[in-house]
């Protein structure tokens, strides 16, 4: 009786499952085996081996690793000050404000910031470093996604740090270890699930980005998020923007795999 | 467990009630008053004036609804589910729709004012002999400028573009048929041409434009170059007149190997519910006094031939908006070339958009 109820409780989360994740994933593998016309073929996986696309894909997946190494790189020494300071709740609150506004909207506010006669360039004018190009190449859309993703670096490291046993870091100091041993030996394997999961989130998502690849970058970086873009909108040609999503499935997942993801939840059980 | 189940039922019970109140909803709208007209255009592109007139002079009463791409247009009249009676798509939007079925065939015989559209625009590959479609406004695809950035280069050839004085000072708008068509065009081409080797030799020059190319941008164009971000830029005549609205330093020009025209024309969708209406609206936008007036508020080029000549000399004589007589001949609707041109189209677009 018992098992049964546990059962029909399940049931809208099945469906849930069922309609939302499984039926996507599925439907894009279907399309992903047709062409232009409707028809059964491979030529889309061929496609998807031939230089440009190969070329995407690296480019895609080298600037979402920058954009997690420059968010990991602020966000760790970020989350450690945020353990130790005073207000606590509102430096959080400060730090999760901005993803309440419309990625959008802060996307064309940095158009304006770092245009030709935006602010910065004012500045440094100023300064009399003259005007700079700050628009419109690799490093401003490295900026602005780390801007956009930085959040979901810093909240799992903070919490991993939280978690952490402060007496622990008292400990290896009295054993004589040094500051940098320290972080090296008991502070960075206690948060590593923190940074783990914080990588996580950041890298999946960045390496789909497409609207800041135009707005910010005017496609000078072109990634997969791009293609896929393109190919539902502009051509309609679905069965290519599938297959492109397909792979991004397929890398996430071997992402996932490989940084333990699936793994550690096997333990929790 | 016994309040949950009720919980789900009372929910299932109160979601039905909704469908059924929206569903009679839909049926009051679209058929209980018999005399309404809806029209379905792009935001801000007609005179509201002229939309009192018409309901003054026939009675019937409009209600105006606007989207914002050709695109969500299409999806909005395929779901079906709406009744506009008069929507005003461009062209490749017009060929799609024609090819779909969703559209009603318009009787000339109610359109005697069709007869003053310049013949020049009538007939056109995405519509022959206008059996689906009347012509409301057209434009080309050229080049604006800000002449004290551009350093004496007067754009009037595609070439200027090439100009290494423009070295990362290019804007172009996000459109493979665009982009590839003006290529095509300065190699002396069609903009509809899909002979492979002409294709590549597109690409190859193409390429050599990528040191000037400052970006790829959508609809923020308009405002980069209002704001003086480049010296030039590719763009749509119509975007070209709200641009030059907001910054009067800048120019339009089109070039002389000629470029893209444009239409966006008057259709009833398959949906429509009042025909008889939605033909009385054509021919009242196609009277040479409203269409006049309709020209003077959107600032588009009119294809009203008597229109052209009740209007004010300063906007008439424009070479800008209105290109003399051998220019015009040189410009090109974009045929459908096929999905499969489209998307090859866009394969080099992306290659173009890749070469660093």
């Amino acid at each position: 009786m018992q098992a049964n109820t546990r059962s029909i409780y399940m049931l809208p989360y099945y469906i849930w499952i069922v309609l939302f994740v499984i039926a996507p994933v599925v439907l894009v593998g279907y399309y992903s085996f047709f062409d232009v016309d409707g028809n059964l073929t491979l030529q889309n996986y061929r496609t998807f081996f031939t230089p440009t696309y190969l070329q995407m894909t690296i480019s895609s997946f080298w600037y979402a690793f920058l954009v997690t190494l420059f968010s990991l790189l602020v966000a760790y020494p970020a989350a450690y000050l945020l353990t130790r300071t005073k207000h606590r709740q509102l430096w959080i609150l400060l730090i999760i404000l901005p993803t309440w506004i419309n990625l959008l909207l802060k996307t064309y506010a940095f158009i304006g910031i770092f245009g030709t006669y935006g602010p910065i360039n004012a500045l440094l004018g100023t300064l009399g470093f003259g005007e700079q190009q700050l628009l419109f190449n690799a490093s401003s859309f490295v900026f602005v996604s780390v801007y956009i993703f930085i959040p979901f670096m810093i909240l799992p490291i903070y919490n991993a740090l939280e978690e952490m046993n402060p007496t622990l870091v008292s400990a290896a100091r009295d054993l004589g270890a040094s500051g940098w041993m320290t972080f090296r030996r008991v502070i960075l394997p206690l948060t590593m699930a923190g940074v783990k999961s914080g990588c996580m989130a950041v890298f999946i998502p960045s390496l789909s980005l497409f609207m800041i690849t135009r707005l910010i970058a005017g496609n000078k970086v072109i990634t997969l998020g791009t293609a896929i873009e393109q190919h539902f909108l502009v051509t309609q040609d679905w069965g290519m923007g599938s297959t492109v999503a397909v792979v991004l499935i397929i890398a996430m997942a071997v992402i996932m795999i490989l940084s333990g993801g699936f793994g550690k939840e096997v333990r929790h059980d | 467990m016994k309040t949950l189940t009720r919980m789900f039922l009372s929910i299932i019970v109160v979601a039905l009630i909704l469908m059924y109140t929206a569903s009679r909803l839909n049926v009051s709208e679209g058929y209980s008053s018999g005399n309404t007209l809806t029209i379905y255009n792009w935001g801000d592109y007609i005179d509201p004036d002229i939309l009192d007139q018409f309901q003054k002079e026939t009675g019937i009463t409009v209600i105006y609804q606007t989207f914002d791409s050709n695109e969500a247009m299409l999806t909005k009249i395929e779901q079906g589910g709406t009744t506009f009676d008069v929507a005003i798509p461009s062209d490749y939007a017009i060929s799609k729709m024609r090819e779909e079925n969703l559209l009603i065939p318009l009787d000339h015989s109610k359109l005697p004012n069709l007869k003053n559209i310049d013949p020049k625009f009538m007939n056109q590959s995405f519509d022959p002999n206008n059996k689906y479609s009347a012509p409301y406004f057209w434009g080309t695809v050229g080049i604006v400028y800000n002449p004290k950035l551009a350093q004496g280069i007067k754009f009037d050839s595609w070439d200027d573009l090439w100009d290494t004085k423009l070295r990362n000072n290019v804007l172009l708008t996000d459109g493979a048929r665009e982009v590839i068509g003006m290529s095509l065009n300065s190699l002396g081409y069609s903009l509809n041409d899909t002979n492979e080797q002409h294709l590549q030799q597109a690409l190859t020059k193409l390429k050599k434009l990528t040191p000037n190319v400052k970006a790829i941008v959508g609809d923020e164009i308009k405002m980069l170059l209002a704001n003086n971000e480049a010296a030039a830029g590719l763009v749509f005549s119509g975007d070209a007149s709200e641009i030059m609205d907001q910054n009067a330093d800048l120019d339009f020009v089109v070039p002389k190997e000629g470029t893209n025209l444009w239409f966006d024309n008057m259709v009833i969708p398959k949906t429509a519910a009042n025909v008889d209406a939605a033909h009385k609206f054509i021919n009242f936008m196609l009277d040479p006094k409203i269409a006049e007036q309709n020209t003077e508020y959107v600032g588009y080029s009119t294809p009203n031939a008597k229109a052209l000549k009740l209007l004010p000399e300063d906007i008439s004589s424009d070479e800008r908006f209105y290109p003399p007589q051998e220019l015009t001949d040189k410009l090109e609707v974009y045929d459908n070339l096929g999905k499969k041109m489209l998307v090859h189209y866009n394969e080099l677009f992306l290659q173009f958009k890749m070469n660093k």
